[in-house]
């Protein structure tokens, strides 16, 4: 089982570093790209807002901090298209972190109902900051970013391919997070913060440090995208699709997993590319996208992942003898006779 | 010697006083028991010790130590565990997931190694086992029997080793083989050292556990001694049956 599972990791991680050379098409290739960044996003997304149960509605905050703060570098440090902006990406993402600090420790405070509406807030002062700060951000007239003089048939060649660095690295700290005490922890928060604080979880810098590590992906992803569009105007830098979009994808796959958003997203991005850009119909996406939100909770209120691994469970349990499902209540009942015996010992 | 002791601690909400001068002192060592009609102030007091709310009045010690203004995460990192009244559990994680969750560990890197150090997960399987949860470590939680839940609570407290355990009405709704269960867990850990402060309407679970009772009243210590004692006492006996 676990061979299977590691070999169709690898395929996958083959047929992914072989997509550019398999499908040449730009226009196939641009909607791969926005599929990887936004599953790396929703995996951001996911890494705080999944883990801790916080639901953040103002991520695009840091995605437009991002896009902005590469702007701005290249422009103060005169650097011209190409792959140095690339490597700017970490610094962009450190930047989107600065700001999270403050905003999270701010947000962090309420408790998890008065969160929602706070990110939404204070995503509407820095969108409005966007406008109200021409100086820094040349207000509604906008920014542009240096164009990389690659050819067209090229030019999409390595952004997709910093895109999959990107979706990795994030999946990686989001798989490491998962698996350490740290992410424990964030667990044990969304299930019962104030238990977990009693048990000795430090539940405020905890959520803070998510928060924050969120942030830094959210940043960097903001900051390809805006290169990979070439201009940054305030209403599509920050922007609320965004995060209805990565919230949406987290939840369609699976909320709190691992894979579950970038399962949500390679399902949910290409569409809405598909729908945009192939049949140019605006705003088509998100009224299919405001409908399929409520399918999503109402038919399968824990996200694709974990029902198909429920799923999964029953099918292998009704096909062997020692199904898991009667070995639970077995065990359960033994567990009080057991109880019992022992307890005389 | 006392491993922790309340002095004339008060607390008020609005204008109902839940504590009033209450004071209690446990010995290490021991099992204490803390008994008192509904409402007499037994779960604040166990509030007030465990940083989940401070006492408008008075002092309470750990090991001699002052305690004030502590979280409770640092309470507990002074060693002293608490159960709750309602079970609280992480009903999403696993039994084995919720035996980690407790916090021993100091240090950054520490934290961000894999919970399932084999360390600790060695400790967390004997604890399971001691409770008699082993078969169970990969189920949700959540999907555990009430007494159960009960049993996973007391165990992954007992990971971080504390030196005083409160329980908040451990024998509460759950069938008697349990309560014999839990009680023997109780006397088997007490022998190892560790103090116990138990509150409980059980009577017989209380009078044939508990080295001292306390009795709280309206949020005063009425009556406090050996079990005897105060099951004669005559304030004790007002208090559940007069007025």
């Amino acid at each position: 089982m676990k061979k299977i599972k590691r070999f169709g990791l690898l395929a996958l991680l083959a047929l992914l570093l072989a997509f550019p050379q398999l499908f040449p098409d730009p226009a196939v290739t641009s909607i791969a790209i926005f599929a990887l960044l936004y599953a790396g996003a929703a995996t951001a997304w996911n890494l705080f807002s999944g883990y801790t149960g916080y639901i953040s509605l103002g991520s695009a905050v840091f995605y437009g901090v991002g896009g902005y703060a590469l702007a701005l570098l290249c422009k103060g440090w005169n650097i011209q298209g190409g792959y140095v902006p690339f490597l700017l990406l970490p610094l962009v993402g450190l930047i989107a972190s600065v700001f999270a600090i403050p905003l999270g420790w701010i947000a962090l405070r309420s408790s998890r109902h008065v969160f929602v509406v706070i990110t939404i807030a204070m995503f509407n002062i820095i969108q409005l900051l966007a406008y109200n700060l021409p100086g820094i951000t040349n207000g509604s007239a906008g920014m542009f970013l240096p164009t990389p003089p690659w050819d067209a048939a090229f030019f999409n060649t390595p952004f997709y391919y910093v895109s999959l660095i990107v979706l990795l690295f994030s999946i990686g700290v989001s798989w490491w997070v998962r698996n350490s005490k740290y992410g424990l922890g964030l667990l044990a928060i969304r299930d019962d913060e104030d238990r977990a604080l009693g048990l000795g979880v430090k539940t405020g810098p905890f959520k803070l440090v998510a928060y924050v590590i969120s942030a830094f992906f959210i940043g960097m992803i903001g900051a390809l995208i805006a290169y990979f569009i070439g201009s940054l105007y305030p209403p599509f830098a920050f922007t609320s699709v965004f995060d209805i979009n990565v919230a949406l994808m987290a939840f369609l796959g699976g909320i709190g997993t691992l894979v579950g958003p970038i399962v949500g997203a390679f399902l949910l991005e290409p569409l809405t590319q598909y729908i945009t850009v192939q049949l140019q119909v605006v705003g088509l996406d998100q009224i299919l996208f405001g409908s399929l939100m409520l399918a999503v909770i109402l038919l399968l209120p824990e996200g694709i992942v974990p029902t198909l691994r429920r799923r999964w469970v029953k099918w292998t349990a009704s096909r062997s003898a020692t199904s898991p499902v009667a070995g639970i209540r077995g065990k359960g009942q033994a567990l009080l006779v057991k109880g019992g015996r022992e307890g005389k010992r | 010697m006392s491993i922790l002791e309340a002095q004339n601690v008060s607390k008020a909400f609005g204008g109902i006083h839940a504590l009033d001068a209450c004071t209690i002192s446990v010995e290490q060592g021991s099992i204490a028991g803390l008994i008192g009609p509904n409402g007499s102030g037994k779960t604040t007091l166990f509030n007030v010790i465990t940083g989940y709310e401070r006492q408008d009045a008075g002092v309470i010690r750990i090991n001699g130590k002052k305690i004030e203004k502590l979280t409770p995460d640092k309470v507990f990192g002074m060693g002293v565990g608490r159960t709750f009244q309602l079970t609280r559990i992480f009903p999403r994680l696993t039994v084995m997931e919720n035996m980690h969750v407790a916090v021993q560990r100091r240090g950054t890197t520490s934290l961000l190694s894999r919970w399932s150090s084999s360390h600790e997960q060695r400790q967390a399987l004997e604890l399971l086992e001691f409770v008699g949860l082993t078969e169970l470590q990969d189920v949700p939680a959540g999907n555990l029997s009430y007494g159960q839940k009960k049993l996973l609570e007391f165990a992954f407290i007992l990971i971080a080793q504390p030196q005083v355990i409160l329980l908040d009405e451990p024998a509460g709704g759950i069938n008697p083989t349990v309560i014999h269960y839990l009680q023997d867990r109780i006397r088997d850990l007490n022998q190892r050292g560790v103090t116990f402060l138990i509150v409980e309407h059980n009577m017989e679970f209380v009078m044939s556990l508990c080295d001292t009772v306390t009795v709280l009243h309206r949020g005063t210590t009425i009556a406090s001694g050996t079990p005897q004692a105060v099951r004669s006492n005559p304030a004790v006996l007002e208090a559940y049956l007069g007025d």
